[in-house]
This record gives structure tokens, C-alpha cells and sequence, in this order.
């Protein structure tokens, strides 16, 4: 069997890394593509399988095939160690996914130097991938810098006119967040104790959350975790890279980065920030929360304003990630658990919003909201499936969004009253100012712009059904994915002491 | 009966064979296969000392003394030469006609590098310091023509014997100062006590002499313009290996004579770290000229090696090593690359990956090293320092303060990154650069012992526990 001789963690990582180094040697650009899609499909196909194995009821085999460590550095306590838990399953998951899609949906541009694109790409995965299995702080931290790099080069060497000083700030503000969490890494590791006889202390995760770290080194510690995930994810005031980034980066790479990337900030959050420093947690909830709901609003109002269409959805984006790590930080039952199924349907639901705005500019070669009008008389095919996508963006009853976004709020709602009432205020901004857009581009009169458009291709048919058909499955049955978190949710409640 | 290191003696022997061989020599290459003949000899002396087969056995009183630490070092030292000679060794031609004595000076200057990994006493670490720094001096001003490099050479020579007349004057006062009346270095290991003035005065001026041999600020004026002077080739060598044996010097006689009144003068280190980072980093981001910005990094790396001398740990020493050998590859291979080159500014690099792939890549990898970005050397040395500071435990906020420059770092070696791959070639600038296939196998051997030591820094460390 699968496990006697790889467990899921490592193939997903290994897939991916292998098939991108692979992917820069293959001159042909159909034969690249074909071949990004095959390894990206294997990829996925690991990850389905894995799903079958999450339960440890019934499943006695679980660790075996979902953990594996090996020796790489004993003398200071580091491992190759790799697992698979309730949120690593569903964002490996969502990684996995992703990425056919986004190659399929490619398939037809022509970037230049196609297979040092592809490979890149590659080689995100396979670094985001890293991030959601590690076990092993330093070896997170790895996988966290080697998931940006090949992100660098692909926005900086791909996209529009000022993509390498947009990029460039991209990489100084994570690379700086980074190096803050190395220190932080670096101190907990310091407070560990000792797990194999090799070393005094170990980078291992059950090491981390036995370090034993006084409230008040707890305090400054904890700053510099968040600081490096508040970049990632962007919590406001951190957020200024990613609307430049967003606008000025290729499509492909954008998608990858808005529905898979930033969630590595967020799984940050709530695989090492929340169990490692409990005490500084429940003190600092209610200033991360206003701040996080400040950022939401803020995003929220600018969103209103926005003419170009991939600022729209790169502001939408941080309005929504906004109020995941809002919910995270409510440490209650619901508002964990919202804020995990929402990671999957944001990755879902963002993916699709890129997708279309993707097709809009690929076809009227236009992304202005203002010059765009009655693109439904031309292609109504592609406004009804933007129709479903914003709503679910909306987070209108049976799409995904409502559910998760309804225990989120919910959530909040259990912290503080006052939170919520604003938090909601932004979910009937979101309304306006998608229902605004759709109204502005797709319907009035058809103009020149929107006559130029042609029909969608196949394969943009099949990603679109695929996404929607995720969309309406989640929301009329979240059950599974609430299932596969719940473990994570009751450590985590278990960890933090209750006000 | 001790011996003495096999380094010492056959790198100075070496040195005058090469020296003699001048004359024989008729063609100008063949000084390059004597001196990469010579350099393996003493690696393989080296490394058989290290598994206890010494070929010489001199009384040296002591004034020696053999350990992992100084044979481990000595070795990344000559691997690095090695490296260095197989990437550049013809590229000494084009100093002037004088081939096989710049070779010799090299060779002068390692065996003041295996003195200053083995020093037992002061005297000792004087006479290292000075064999070190003599050829540099001349090595500097080797292009005779160059108005530039005779300023450099110039003004490395009256610093530079500024600076080892303050270190003289230290090492008087502390034999006069400590009880002993010794000059051995663990003899004057002072206990737990207060330091005494004597004493007290004579530690500031050796480690304001050491500073300045390894450039840190405030004492770093001379390093830009000296190794921005000097021929890019010789520049290469200074900039490493000749430096990161001044750091092992320092290291040495710090640990080991002042390590037990470590906190009574860690204050001095913290400033000097903290303001060389600061300059160092702050100034190399608007440098225009490659060569003259990696001169700035290198005062910023020399700033993030001054974190094992405020650890003074065990880490610490196991950060020294590895950050030598990580520091000395990756910056010999950058500059590899520019020596090739012919226009030194950043604009010169434009669209290398257009015009030279594997240059592109090899170069870029040094300078991710450099930056510090996982799976290359950079990231473990770096890795290794800063636990060494925190494992240390006091003035936490200078290592955040060395993040922050080590962010900015990113800058300055990403717009070169920038430059060789997400911009168009300049007409007429760098085009004909030719290399050897013989050079794109080395430089990707360069490049990937970076990314080998990225992954398994044990290579390094692992021997010190031998």
C-alpha cells in the first residue's frame, strides 16, 4: 500500500517539486503544458486519497500514513518531519485543487518562456504545499521562504509595467516578516524542552507548544510571529503591497497567490501563533479584532471606488481575509470553525472571481469597470456564472460563503457585540459593491468593448462548472469539511484559557 | 614534543617555491597549475593533521596549539582558495606580467592564516596578523599602472600600520597588566574578577585593532576604497578569506582570554555590531558600481559575524565556521563572475540570463546566499549566528535591529537579481563575455557546495565534534 513506502505529506511535496524542476528543461510549450497539468492532477489525486484516510476512528493506520519525520539535523534538534491534520488536509486540499485549475485555465495564453514559468509555479506548490504539512518549525520556516521565491520571480518576470518595484516591496515586506519570525522561532526554540538526547531543545511543533514561556516573554515573542503573518495574510496596516501585486502580476500567479498564498498566513495563525503563545492571545484579542475590522471596512469602503477591476477583486480579498482572521482571533467553537471553512471557500471563491476577471480582459483586452458595459448581451454564458460567484462572494444563502460567513459572524458576534454589529456593516458594503460592479459591466447598454468578446473556450466551461459546482455543494452541505476541522478547533480551544 | 601545522610550513615553503619559480617559468600559465598544485598539497596536509598525521614535529612552547577549531577553519580556507584559483587563477594575468609572485603572496598570506587559527599567545597572533597583512598590502597595489589601486595600497598601508601599532601597544599592556606576566592567551584568562585599567585599556585597543582588520564600523573607512582600488582579483581573496581569519583571530583570543569577563565589555561589541550593520547595509544600497556594494555587504557581513563574538557559545563557534564558509563561497563566486565582466556597474548585469544563462543562475544563487534565503549556505550561517545571540540572552533588540538590515540587504542584492533577470541588455555593455566550459563546471560546483551546505551545515559543524 501507498504508506509502506511514501505517506501522503511527502508526495504532496514531492510531486509538485520534482515535476517543477522537471517542467524547466521541457522545451516545448504544448508538451509543458500538458505536462504541468498531468503532475498537478497526480497531485491532486494524492490529496483526494489522502481525504479518505483523516479519520482516526476508523482508520487505525492514520499516523502511519499521515506522518513521517526523518533525521536532518540531530544536533540542533531539527527534523524532516511532515503531518497531515483536520486543517492540513483541507488546505493541502485547496492547494492541490488549485492548481490544475489555474493550468487548465492558462492553457491557452501564451506566456513567454513558458516552462520556466510553469516549473516556478511548480515550485510554489510544492512550497505551499511544505508549509501546510510541516511538523517542525524550522523546516515550516523553510518551506515559508521557498514558497516566495519562485512567487518573486514568477510576478517579477511576468505582468504589467511596474511589476518589479511592486513586487520587489512584496518581497522586502514578507522577507522582513520572515526574518521576525525566525527570531521568534529562534526564542521559543531557546524555551523547549528536550525531546531526543541529540540536543537540548528541538524545533519539533510538540516541542513548541511545551516551550515554557512566561506571560511576560510571551508579550513581545508573539509580535513577531504575528507581524510576519499579518504580512502574509494582509491583516490592515500591513496591507499595502498586495493591491499593487495583485494589479500588476500575471493572472495565473495572482490566482495562486490569492486563493492558496495567503492562507499560509492564516494557517500560521492557527497552527503556531494561537497554540504557542496562549496567554499573549487572550490578551491582545481585542486589539487584533479592531484592527482586523478596521482593515475589513477600510478594504471594504475602497473596494466601493475601485475602476480596475483587478484592484476591485484585490481589495474584495483583503476585505474577506479580514474578517477570517477577525474570526480566528474570537478563539469560540463558531468562529474557528467558520474561519476554517471559510479558508477553503475564500480559496474557492476568490479563484473564480480571478477566473472570470481573467476571461473579461482576455477578451475585451479592457479590465476598467467604467469602460465595461452589457457584456451579458454579448455572453450571457459567462454572466451567469459571474452572477453565482459574486453572490457567493455576497454570501447569499446556499453557496458556500453564507455558511461559513454566517459562524464567523456568529462568532464575533459570542466576542463582543459592538464587533459584530460592524463586521456586519461590511457584509452589506460587500452587497453594494458587488452587485454595483455586476450591474456597471454586465448589464445596461452593450458597447463596443463588450461586442469584441468572443465564447468561452472548453476548458474555461469545465474550471468555472467545477468552482460552482464546489460553490453550491458547500453551501448546502458543509458538513464534511466542518467534520475535518473540529479536531483542530478543540485543541486549539483546549490550549487557550478561557476568559 | 608538539608539531607545529602542516599549513604553516608547507603554505610558506610554498610561497617561496613560487616565488623562485618566477624565473623559471616561461609561459604565464604555468604559474596557475603550480599554485593549484600547491594549494592541494596543503589542503592534504591540512586535513592530515586534522586525522592526527602531523609531518613536522618543532618545539613550538606551546605558542602553537593545534585544535578542530583552527584545522577545521584552515581547511574552509583552502577550499576556498582552491575554489578561488580554479574560477580565477588565469585571471591574475591580467594584474600585470608579475604572475607567479602574486601567487606567492597568496601563499604568504595563508600561512598568516593558519598562524591566526593556531596562535597560543600574543606575540604569535601579532606575527599572524602581520604575515597576513603585508602581502595584502602589496597584492592591493600589484597594478602598478592603476592610479587607483596605488591610493588603495596607500592607504591600506598607513591604517593598516596605524591599527597594528594600537594592537602592539594593547598586548604590552596586557602583559604588563596581568598578573602572570604572560603572553600566552589562556594564561591570561583573568577569572570572574573586575578588569583592571591596565588590562582594561589594553583590551579596548586590541579589539579597536581587530576592528579594524575585519572592518567594522566606526574602524571600516579603509574598506571600501580598498577593495574597490584594488584589482578585482585580488579584491575576491581580501574580502574572504584574509578577513574571515582576522574574524577567527579575534574570535580566538576573545574567548579564550576575555570570555569570563564577557559581560564587562559585550557593551563595546554590541555598538560596534550595531553601527556596522547600519552602515554597512545602509550605504551599499546606493552604490551604483557591483564591485563597490559588495564591498559595503561585506562590512554588513562582517557585521553579522560580530554576533559570535557577542555570544561567545559554543554556537557561536559553530556560526563562526560555518558563516566563513558560507561567506568565502559565495562571495568568491560573485565575484567570479565580475571579474569576467568588464563594465562593473549594476546596469552591466542587465539581461544576463538572456545572454548567459548559467552565469545568470550561478550568480544569482550566490547572492541568495547572501542574502540569507533557505537552502543556501547564507541561510544556516545566518541561522546560526542569531540563535547563537539569543542564545546568549541579553540585548535582544540588537538582533531584531540585525533583521531589519539584513531586509534591507535584500535590496541591494535583489537589484542586481532584478537587473540579470527581469531587464533588457544595455547595447554595447558586457557583450562579450567569454568563458571557458571549464569555468561553468566550476562555477556550478561553486554554486552547488552553496546550496549542499544550505541543506546539511552538519558538514561543517559535525567536524568540530570529531
Amino acid at each position: 500500500m501507498l504508506g509502506t513506502y511514501f505517506t501522503f505529506p511527502e508526495l504532496l511535496i514531492w510531486i509538485p517539486f520534482i515535476t517543477g524542476v522537471i517542467a524547466f528543461f521541457i522545451r516545448n510549450s504544448n508538451s509543458v503544458k500538458t505536462f504541468a497539468i498531468i503532475s498537478s492532477i497526480a497531485t491532486l489525486t494524492v490529496s483526494v486519497i489522502s481525504l479518505f484516510y483523516t479519520d482516526v476512528a476508523h482508520h487505525p493506520d492514520y499516523f502511519y500514513f499521515n506522518n513521517v519525520s526523518y533525521v536532518w539535523m540531530p544536533y540542533i534538534g531539527s527534523g524532516f518531519s511532515v503531518g497531515l491534520d483536520g486543517i492540513g488536509f483541507l488546505l493541502t486540499f485547496l492547494t492541490a485543487l488549485a492548481f490544475p485549475l489555474i493550468f487548465i485555465i492558462t492553457n491557452k495564453s501564451g506566456y513567454k518562456n513558458l516552462n520556466s514559468f510553469i516549473g516556478l509555479l511548480l515550485l510554489a506548490q510544492a512550497g505551499m504545499m511544505g508549509v501546510f504539512v510541516a511538523t517542525d518549525a524550522l523546516l515550516f520556516y523553510f518551506f515559508w521562504e521557498l514558497a516566495l521565491i519562485p512567487v518573486y520571480f514568477l510576478c517579477s518576470t511576468w505582468g504589467g509595467e511596474k511589476r518589479i518595484q511592486a513586487t520587489f516591496k512584496f518581497f522586502v515586506y514578507t522577507f522582513f516578516g520572515s526574518l521576525l519570525m525566525l527570531i521568534g522561532i529562534i526564542y521559543v526554540y531557546m524555551h523547549t524542552p528536550s525531546v531526543s538526547s541529540d540536543s537540548a531543545h528541538s524545533f519539533y511543533i510538540n516541542a513548541f507548544y511545551n516551550a515554557i514561556l512566561s506571560p511576560r516573554q510571551q508579550d513581545w515573542v508573539f509580535w513577531l510571529f504575528f507581524v510576519a503573518f499579518a504580512i502574509k495574510i494582509p491583516i490592515f496596516p500591513f496591507h499595502t503591497w498586495q493591491p499593487d501585486v495583485y494589479e500588476q502580476s500575471n493572472y495565473p500567479s495572482v490566482m495562486a497567490m490569492s486563493s492558496v498564498m495567503v492562507k499560509m498566513g492564516l494557517f500560521g495563525l492557527i497552527r503556531w501563533l494561537l497554540p504557542v503563545f496562549p496567554a499573549a492571545v487572550a490578551k491582545y484579542d481585542h486589539f487584533i479584532i479592531i484592527l482586523c475590522i478596521i482593515g475589513l471596512l477600510y478594504a471594504s469602503c475602497i473596494a466601493l471606488y475601485q475602476n480596475d477591476l483587478k484592484r476591485f477583486v484585490a481589495w474584495i480579498s483583503i476585505a474577506h481575509l479580514a474578517l477570517i482572521a477577525a474570526a480566528i482571533f474570537t478563539i469560540n467553537t463558531l468562529g474557528l470553525q467558520g474561519a476554517m471553512l471559510e479558508m477553503l471557500n475564500h480559496g474557492i471563491n476568490v479563484l473564480a472571481l480571478w477566473i472570470i476577471v481573467d476571461i473579461i480582459e482576455k477578451k475585451t483586452g479592457v479590465r476598467k469597470i467604467s469602460e465595461l458595459s452589457g457584456l451579458a448581451g454579448k455572453s450571457p454564458s459567462l454572466a451567469i456564472f459571474f452572477l453565482i460567484i459574486a453572490l457567493a462572494n455576497i454570501a447569499l444563502p446556499l453557496t458556500n460563503s453564507f455558511v461559513s460567513e454566517f459562524l464567523m459572524l456568529n462568532g464575533i458576534f459570542d466576542f463582543n457585540k459592538w464587533y459584530a454589529a460592524f463586521a456586519c456593516l461590511a457584509v452589506v458594503l460587500s452587497a453594494v459593491y458587488m452587485l454595483t460592479m455586476v450591474q456597471k459591466s454586465f448589464f445596461g447598454k452593450t458597447n463596443e468593448v463588450a461586442l469584441k468578446a468572443q465564447k468561452m473556450s472548453a476548458g474555461q466551461y469545465i474550471v468555472l462548472c467545477i468552482l460552482i459546482a464546489g460553490i453550491l455543494f458547500l453551501g448546502i452541505y458543509p458538513d464534511p469539511v466542518i467534520h475535518l476541522t473540529q479536531s483542530n478547533v478543540g485543541n486549539l480551544l483546549g490550549r487557550i484559557p478561557l476568559k | 614534543m608538539d608539531h607545529i601545522m602542516n599549513a604553516i610550513i608547507l603554505s610558506a615553503l610554498w610561497g617561496v617555491v613560487m616565488m623562485l619559480g618566477g624565473v623559471f617559468f616561461k609561459k604565464s600559465t604555468t604559474p596557475k597549475y603550480w599554485a593549484i598544485a600547491g594549494i592541494i598539497i596543503i589542503l592534504a596536509g591540512n586535513l592530515l593533521e586534522f586525522f592526527g598525521h602531523p609531518f613536522f614535529n618543532v618545539d613550538t612552547k606551546e605558542m602553537l596549539r593545534f585544535d578542530a577549531f583552527g584545522l577545521i577553519f584552515n581547511s574552509i580556507a583552502f577550499i576556498s582558495t582552491l575554489i578561488f584559483f580554479l574560477l580565477n587563477g588565469k585571471d591574475f594575468e591580467k594584474i600585470g606580467i608579475h604572475v607567479s609572485e602574486y601567487f606567492s603572496l597568496i601563499f604568504f598570506v595563508l600561512c598568516g592564516v593558519s598562524i591566526l587559527s593556531s596562535f597560543n599567545t600574543l606575540l604569535m597572533l601579532f606575527l599572524g596578523i602581520e604575515i597576513l597583512s603585508i602581502p595584502l598590502y602589496i597584492l592591493t597595489g600589484s597594478d602598478k599602472r592603476n592610479l587607483k589601486g596605488n591610493e588603495a595600497s596607500l592607504k591600506y598601508l598607513l591604517m593598516g600600520a596605524f591599527s597594528t601599532g594600537l594592537m602592539l601597544m594593547g598586548i604590552a599592556l596586557i602583559y604588563g597588566g596581568n598578573s602572570l606576566g604572560s603572553f600566552y592567551i589562556d594564561a591570561i584568562n583573568l577569572g570572574s574578577g573586575h578588569l583592571s585599567v591596565l588590562v582594561g585599556v589594553g583590551l579596548v585597543l586590541i579589539l579597536v585593532a581587530m576592528a579594524f582588520k575585519v572592518s567594522a564600523a566606526p574602524f571600516h573607512f579603509w574598506a571600501p576604497d580598498v577593495y574597490d582600488g584594488a584589482p578585482t582579483v585580488v579584491t575576491s581573496f581580501m574580502m574572504t578569506i584574509a578577513k574571515v581569519a582576522a574574524f577567527v583571530a579575534f574570535f580566538r583570543l576573545f574567548s579564550t582570554s576575555f570570555g569570563s569577563m564577557h559581560y564587562q565589555w559585550q557593551t563595546l561589541i554590541v555598538i560596534i555590531t550595531a553601527a556596522t550593520l547600519l552602515i554597512g547595509n545602509v550605504t551599499a544600497v546606493f552604490q551604483i558600481s557591483v564591485k563597490r556594494m559588495l564591498a559595503y555587504s561585506s562590512i554588513s557581513h562582517a557585521g553579522f559575524m560580530m554576533f559570535t563574538l557577542f555570544a561567545l557559545n559554543t554556537t557561536a563557534k559553530e556560526g563562526l565556521l560555518i558563516y566563513a564558509a558560507a561567506y568565502c563561497i559565495a562571495t568568491i563566486g560573485i565575484f567570479a563572475v565580475i571579474i569576467k565582466m568588464s563594465d562593473y556597474s549594476i546596469e552591466g548585469f542587465n539581461g544576463l540570463g538572456k545572454k548567459q544563462p548559467l552565469l545568470a543562475l550561478t550568480s544569482t544563487i550566490f547572492l541568495l546566499s547572501l542574502t540569507g534565503i533557505p537552502l543556501t549556505a547564507g541561510f544556516m550561517a545566518k541561522f546560526y549566528v542569531l540563535m547563537a545571540a539569543v542564545k546568549d540572552g541579553h540585548q535582544l533588540w540588537l538582533v531584531i535591529f540585525a533583521v531589519i538590515c539584513a531586509a534591507i540587504s535584500a535590496i541591494y542584492y535583489f537589484r542586481v537579481i532584478q537587473a540579470i533577470y527581469f531587464k533588457d541588455p544595455v547595447p554595447g555593455v558586457n557583450e562579450n563575455i567569454e568563458i571557458s566550459s571549464g569555468f561553468e563546471w566550476m562555477l556550478t560546483i561553486t554554486a552547488g557546495l552553496i546550496i549542499l551546505l544550505g541543506i546539511l551545515p552538519g558538514l561543517v559543524i559535525d567536524w568540530l565534534y570529531y
